[in-house]
């Protein structure tokens, strides 16, 4: 079965190959049938790539230690659930899955190519064909999944317990969704850039997919805090770690590229800027899978150190952005803006919120590369601290809140600035009235960062339902009003919204947390302000592929009591890994983090104890922006058939959004 | 404002804003930088003293004291040279005599190393990449006596204290 696999990936191989190459023979001939192979070879490699990955999980199922892979990375011991899920649990199977997402992303814009003129439509999937032949040589020359061994060994060596968890059975897929989904846009724009159309419809159809992706890596990266904070025990939900980063920088030239593809859709202008930031985020995705993959990053992500992949992938990289940058130096002049963009205009406002967003994904590329330059060029060994990646993003984001709730009152093309505050003059007063009582009323404290955080939360939330609101109140019928609220304007809200609630966790989880390690014997007790934490002490637990040691602490808050927690310590004989389960109690209003640290003599244990006012938000904030993405993504114009999407743009359709 | 004066502003402002991040950005990186050390060359009085550095090694077999509460010390060594570490916290669970470490911290003005952070990485057999070239001798290899080599076996006495 193994190797129906291996076969199956190199036909893929051939498929993405002809894929690439011919569609782009057939542009330059006018040839029908050539462009055709396009939507055709993405859906044959498609279906081989699930093959191969079919044969993969059955190989798990199976308890198939004859494949090398698989031998490292299971157990018969490892629960299905598991074993399934270690499919991407190391780089081969990892690898791919990217595949698997690239051939599916392939494969969903093959399905909607009718909607498309048919040389844009061949052009993409050539791109995105040329994409997976990279991806799919790097498989087969250095990482094949499907590598056997003799002898084969009487069982596997487990799957690193650190992935033996739910959360991270989702948060790999939904990073690749939204990692390899930017090659969609990148596609589109290489596509563009080739035929030097760029106009509303293309606009309309890169939204979309450019959404997508978006939404994907918003909740992959959202998963991912959140499965740290649980897991590794640190009580920390964001480490600025290199492969955090690596994740975030796309997030963040992606954030751009979605409002800047509005900026190109609503009034034709911006459109090379459009087209370089699509590059640049699928660029940036490659990079993250280059400073993961490639073993150069200290860090929990990094578990290949194989240097040739390494270079494998940095000359991909060299190669896919040399190119796209070529043909846009080359092309990108063709590109003519429809008109001239005013500062006090939402496009503005808009554009100002790209600068920001840019600015912030350089200050952490700078950050995360400048220790791997200084270090190739043997000038040292440095690491840069959370505290640069703090001092310098948390300023770029101060303005880029005030223009995002600013925005919701200054309309397209040209606003006078006066009047929309003058109409915000209320939102105004209550954000600061707010930003000064709740503060003390709910921690007590008058710390000017707590009010500056709270009054950029508070003017995110309420800014960003003003544009529903506004289009509530112009209607006569407010619940006509309502209805016509189109699908896009409710997933802006929504997302904008949950900025807001974002940044009202992260500024009260950050300075109001109280973080305190300390030794404990049974019927000990420690405090953190007005809770106490008593230690029952541990007991032992024999779990299905592990023994762990499972602590028992109360929790009283003035005598009353509130929670029993177990946190655990688990060994897993098969790797002989120690993991650490914290245990948490949360409500939207503060978490309780209990982990056990180690055993202290006879009875005693460390103990890790936190309470973080807020905490929940941070990742519901991300949750909200998610579902904000499904609903933006799913508006129904663009499901429009072409020949709606010829008529030119009537200025009814532009005041309509 | 004509076109092209509006688009200059436009530029304008845009190089502003980068110029106004990559100022900021390495005036921040200036001031949290950490420079990594191994016990040899804290020994031989190359890193500052007082300042925030990284100090990598291997916590030498039999080390390990602890104090009152959370204290613990243990010697950080290479091949050469070791250092006494202090820390007051929770070690890490790969946390291992043998085991290579990477301590967050500062060198005092008694030699002695009192670290803020200690990280292990999760993959046992896994070493900063920065602590294995500095644990290199000169024919590329290391053997250290009291220490596991870099891709050797595992002691018996690495089994983690769960074990018992």
């Amino acid at each position: 079965m193994a190797e129906i696999g291996h076969y199956a990936l190199i036909l893929a191989l051939a498929v993405a190959i002809a894929q690439g190459v011919l569609p782009v023979l057939g542009y330059w001939r006018g040839d029908q049938r050539l462009l055709g192979i396009g939507v055709s070879g993405a859906q044959t490699q498609f279906a081989l790539v699930v093959l191969a990955y079919a044969a993969l999980s059955l190989a798990f199922v199976d308890n198939d230690f004859s494949l090398t892979y698989v031998a490292s990375n299971s157990h018969s011991q490892l629960p299905l659930i598991y074993r399934l899920s270690a499919v991407w649990g190391a780089h081969e199977g990892s690898l791919l899955m990217w595949l698997l997402m690239l051939t599916g992303w392939g494969f969903a814009v093959s399905l909607s190519s009718r909607r498309l003129p048919p040389d844009i439509a061949a052009l993409v999937l050539a791109t995105m064909g040329a994409i997976s032949v990279g991806f799919l040589l790097f498989m087969l020359a250095t990482s094949n999944p499907f590598e056997r061994q003799f002898p084969v060994p009487a069982e596997g060596r487990d799957l690193n317990p650190l992935l033996q968890d739910p959360g991270l059975i989702i948060h790999p897929p939904m990073l690749y969704m939204g990692y390899v989904g930017f090659s969609v846009a990148f596609s589109f724009a290489i596509a563009a850039l080739i035929t030097g159309k760029l106009d509303l419809a293309w606009a309309r159809w890169t939204r979309p997919w450019t959404t997508t992706a978006w939404l994907f890596l918003t909740m992959g990266i959202t998963l991912g805090s959140w499965w740290a904070y649980n897991e590794l025990g640190w009580g920390g939900w964001w480490f600025w770690d290199p492969v955090e980063n690596a994740s975030f920088m796309p997030w963040l030239v992606g954030t751009a590229l979605i409002h800047s593809l509005a900026v190109t859709e609503k009034r034709g202008v911006l459109k090379s800027w459009t087209v370089l930031l699509a590059i640049l985020a699928f660029a940036l995705s490659l990079l993250g899978t280059f400073l993961v993959r490639s073993g150069v990053l200290v860090s929990v992500h990094a578990f290949a150190t194989d240097p040739a992949r390494g270079v494998f992938i940095l000359a991909f990289l060299t190669i896919v952005l040399g190119a796209a940058l070529l043909l846009y130096a080359w092309r990108a002049p063709r590109l003519v803006s429809d008109g001239a963009v005013q500062l006090v205009s939402r496009e503005g406002l808009l554009l100002l919120n790209n600068v920001f967003l840019v600015a912030a994904a350089a200050a952490v590329l700078i950050g995360t590369l400048y220790p791997l330059v200084i270090d190739a060029l043997g000038l040292g060994k440095i690491s840069v601290g959370p505290p640069y990646f703090n001092a310098i993003f948390l300023p770029l984001m101060v303005p880029l809140a005030v223009l995002v709730g600013l925005s919701a009152r200054i309309g397209w093309k040209r606003a006078k600035l006066g009047e929309a505050l003058w109409s915000l003059r209320w939102v105004a007063l209550t954000t600061l009235i707010a930003a000064v009582l709740l503060p003390y009323v709910l921690e007590r404290s008058f710390a000017w960062l707590a009010i500056a955080g709270t009054a950029l939360s508070v003017w995110l939330m309420i800014g960003a339902l003003l544009d529903v609101t506004h289009r509530v109140r112009s209607r006569r019928d407010r619940w006509q009003g309502l209805r016509s609220i189109p699908a896009a304007t409710w997933g802006m809200t929504l997302a904008h919204f949950g900025l807001g609630v974002w940044t009202l966790g992260v500024t009260y989880a950050g300075l109001f947390s109280v973080e305190k390690d300390v030794r404990l014997g049974p019927g000990q007790s420690a405090e953190i302000g007005a809770y106490t934490f008593t230690f029952q002490g541990t007991e032992h637990r024999e779990g299905a592929n592990y023994q762990s040691d499972l602590g028992t602490v109360f929790v009283e808050r003035s005598g009353q009591p509130i929670a029993t927690l177990n946190p655990e310590k688990r060994l897993y004989p098969s790797q002989r890994s120690v993991m650490t389960e914290s245990a948490v109690d949360h409500n939207p209003r503060r978490d309780l983090y209990v982990a056990l640290g180690e055993p202290i003599g006879d009875a005693d244990w460390a103990l890790r104890l936190y309470y973080k006012p807020f905490m929940r938000m941070v990742w519901f904030g991300g949750v909200l922006m998610f579902f904000g993405g499904i609903l933006a993504a799913s508006d129904r114009r663009y499901r429009l058939e072409r020949s709606a999407l010829k008529a030119p743009v009537t200025s009814a359709q532009t005041a309509a959004t | 404002m004509t076109k092209r004066q509006s688009r200059m502003v436009w530029v304008g402002v845009l190089l502003g804003g980068v110029a106004l991040a990559a100022v900021l950005g390495f005036k921040a990186l200036r001031e949290n930088m950490m420079y990594f050390y191994t016990p040899t060359d804290l020994v031989a009085n190359d890193a500052p003293r007082n300042a925030r550095v990284r100090l990598g090694g291997l916590v030498e077999r039999g080390s390990l004291v602890r104090g009152e509460g959370l204290l613990v010390t243990f010697t950080l060594a290479d091949c050469a040279q070791k250092v006494s570490v202090r820390y007051e916290g929770i070690l890490p669970d790969l946390f291992r005599e043998g085991q290579g470490i990477v301590a967050t911290g500062a060198l005092g003005d008694d030699g002695a190393f009192t670290a803020d952070e200690v990280l292990a990485k999760h993959d046992e057999n896994y070493m900063p990449p920065e602590l294995a070239e500095g644990l290199k001798s000169a024919d590329g290899r290391h053997n250290c006596a009291p220490f596991k080599s870099v891709n050797g076996n595992l002691a018996s006495a690495d089994a983690p204290a769960l074990a018992r």
